[in-house]
């Protein structure tokens, strides 16, 4: 069942924290439905001698060496949170646990 | 607080047969996270171990640690597993803000290693065989803080505050079969298995495997069945059992407890539970989540793993001897029961009495003092053997000086007590505090002269043949010398001067 309804991206926007107009709403809740549709298409082409594709290149064992490289500061990792506390993210209480 | 109800163990057990999942999370000790160049340093400040990847910022890619896939294997090997030649990751999506990804980067169903064993001794010398299903690679989740509840707990909350400096830190699950067939020994095995495993990691090199640390936590699936029936039970999951003795405490908790219910006709709810350290219950958490819930799909931002034979052979042929293997080698070679040589593993000795003996001591009295003298004072200070201030090397040195006759076994004590104090090698202790036995014969032989003549009644006794008497006399010339003569001699001295045999 493709596609998406004004009131999912408008929650997904939400949960991006991308503040959207009304008009854009309605521009991005059209073209993202023509992209879901578009890639469900690939479900009606694919038989059974198509094997699923995780990845586009053939590579693997990409590995790095276990060498420390700089981290973000505190102050730099917590510049995007929307709250922060005692130098740590605040997240508004926790439902649906314990 | 609902009273949960139990039946006796062995009433349980008479009934029902259980059926244990143990799954164990091991952190690597890695220097870098799983997927990202962050230090894993303990300890450090709050979000100070953070990057965009394991950040979960946008744009930001993945790439692992081949550190991390060398021990993958290293422990797949050690417990007998096949290794995977084709592998990959998978997201495990989940709504909670543990992972600021929004998905733990784990494996699903291409687990690196799969299909092996871990043969684990139980305290009586018997040898049971765990099944071991998978192990594979993930990452761990940062740390919550619930703030505003009465108990700290999440439940009543009114925020949390995340720390992911441990977001991202290299982890290896360790699943096993289904472990049926234990019986009543069920709880004892699960702790069997979960000390042979840790000791097992520990030896690979791969992790210190510290439970106290989290470095190792591990979860409990338990379900009855009556006895003989051939389909298992519903099972609980008791999460984030982290002691042995706990292992052991929830298992056994778990029996009782499922067979309070299926025996007043109830049914087990599949849900999972938490554990109390303090009295070894277990309460009800939340239903467990089917796997679909987790949407589990390829990572399409790591590429497979495709562990080169050769490498592998290379790796297995690097492996240490197994714990188990070595324990029963050197339990041998010490000479000790069962039951001793799981005492010194309990007590942390094993390698501190090795490389005692390496150093030169002999392996009786090696032991002995580590797990005499030294134990007692590592209980004293409330510190682990291996914490103490002195080194094999120079239990080694204070083992020579008392074969040599320089030292008594109490001038031993003495000399490490101020080892321990920080007061140098012990020759230079026995030196400046002048411990060395009194062999001078002119002097023991004053201090035995004045011991008969003020004990002359007991001299009497040793003329006439009770030669059992002596020992009082050896310990006047003991006290007299401070406990600094050898004994043996004084003995001699002193039947030799009243004329008596030995």
């Amino acid at each position: 069942m493709p596609g998406i309804t004004r009131e999912e991206v408008a929650h997904l926007a939400r949960l991006s924290r991308l503040e959207l107009k009304a008009e854009e709403l309605d521009h991005f809740a059209e073209q993202l439905d023509v992209i879901i549709g578009a890639v469900a298409r690939v479900s009606d082409v694919a038989d059974e001698d198509v094997p699923p594709t995780s990845h586009p290149l053939p590579l693997t064992n990409v590995m790095r060496a276990d060498v420390v490289r700089p981290s973000l500061t505190p102050q730099e990792a917590l510049s995007g949170a929307p709250a922060q506390e005692q130098q740590r993210f605040k997240v508004p209480q926790i439902l649906g646990e314990d | 607080m609902t009273v949960t109800e139990l039946v006796s163990y062995d009433e349980a057990l008479a009934t029902y047969e259980p059926v244990m999942g143990l799954e164990v999370h091991v952190e690597l000790g890695t220097k870098t996270k799983m997927f990202c160049g962050c230090a894993t340093e303990l300890g450090a400040e709050p979000n100070s171990q953070t990057c965009p990847t394991c950040l979960g910022l946008p744009g930001s890619l993945p790439v692992v640690n081949g550190i991390a896939v060398e021990s993958a294997v290293k422990i797949g090997l050690a417990l007998n597993c096949e290794i995977a030649e084709w592998c990959r990751f998978a997201r495990k999506n989940y709504f909670y803000p543990d992972m600021p990804k929004n998905f733990q980067t784990s494996q699903y169903d291409e687990p690196i290693a799969f299909n092996g064993y871990l043969d684990v001794q139980l305290e009586d010398g018997e040898v049971f065989r765990v099944e071991i299903e998978r192990a594979h690679m993930e990452e761990d989740t940062g740390k919550s803080t619930h703030v505003g509840g009465a108990t700290g707990r999440i439940h009543g909350a009114q925020h949390s505050l995340l720390d992911y400096n441990r977001a991202g830190i290299p982890l290896i699950e360790i699943v096993t079969k289904p472990i049926t067939g234990a019986g009543e020994r069920a709880p004892e095995v699960a702790k069997a298995y979960v000390a042979e495993l840790r000791e097992l990691i520990k030896a690979l090199g791969v992790s210190e495997a510290r439970m106290e640390m989290g470095q190792m936590r591990c979860d409990v699936n338990l379900s009855l069945m009556p006895k003989g029936a051939g389909k298992f039970g519903t099972r609980s999951e008791t999460k984030n059992v982290n002691s042995l003795r706990s292992v052991e405490r929830a298992a056994r908790f778990e029996i009782m407890r499922h067979a309070a219910v299926l025996s007043s006709g109830g049914t087990i709810i599949q849900e999972t539970r938490h554990f109390h350290e303090e009295d070894g219950s277990t309460t009800s958490g939340r239903v467990k989540e089917e796997a679909e819930d987790y949407r589990y799909f390829p990572e399409p931002d790591l590429v497979p793993v495709a562990p080169a034979r050769e490498w592998v052979e290379e790796l297995r042929k690097g492996l240490p001897e197994l714990p188990r293997v070595r324990r029963n080698r050197l339990r041998e070679e010490w000479g000790v029961s069962e039951h001793d040589m799981q005492s010194i593993l309990n007590a942390g000795a094993v390698d501190l009495i090795v490389a005692t003996i390496e150093a030169g001591a002999d392996a009786a009295s090696a032991r002995k003092w580590w797990m005499g003298e030294l134990s007692r004072i590592a209980n004293e200070e409330g510190i682990g053997l291996g914490l103490l201030p002195i080194t094999p090397v120079q239990v080694a040195r204070i083992a020579a000086l008392i074969a040599e006759g320089s030292l008594n076994d109490k001038l031993g004590r003495e000399v490490i007590k101020h080892v321990v104090n920080d007061e140098g090698e012990p020759d230079e202790i026995v030196e400046k505090r002048g411990l060395k036995i009194v062999s001078d014969e002119g002097a023991l032989g004053t201090a035995v002269d004045e011991a008969i003549a003020a004990n002359a009644g007991i001299a009497d006794k040793i003329r006439s043949g009770k030669v059992a008497a002596a020992g009082a006399l050896v310990g006047a010339v003991m006290k007299a010398t401070r406990g600094q003569a050898d004994a043996a001699r004084v003995r001699e001295l002193i039947l030799e001067k009243l004329g008596v045999e030995g």
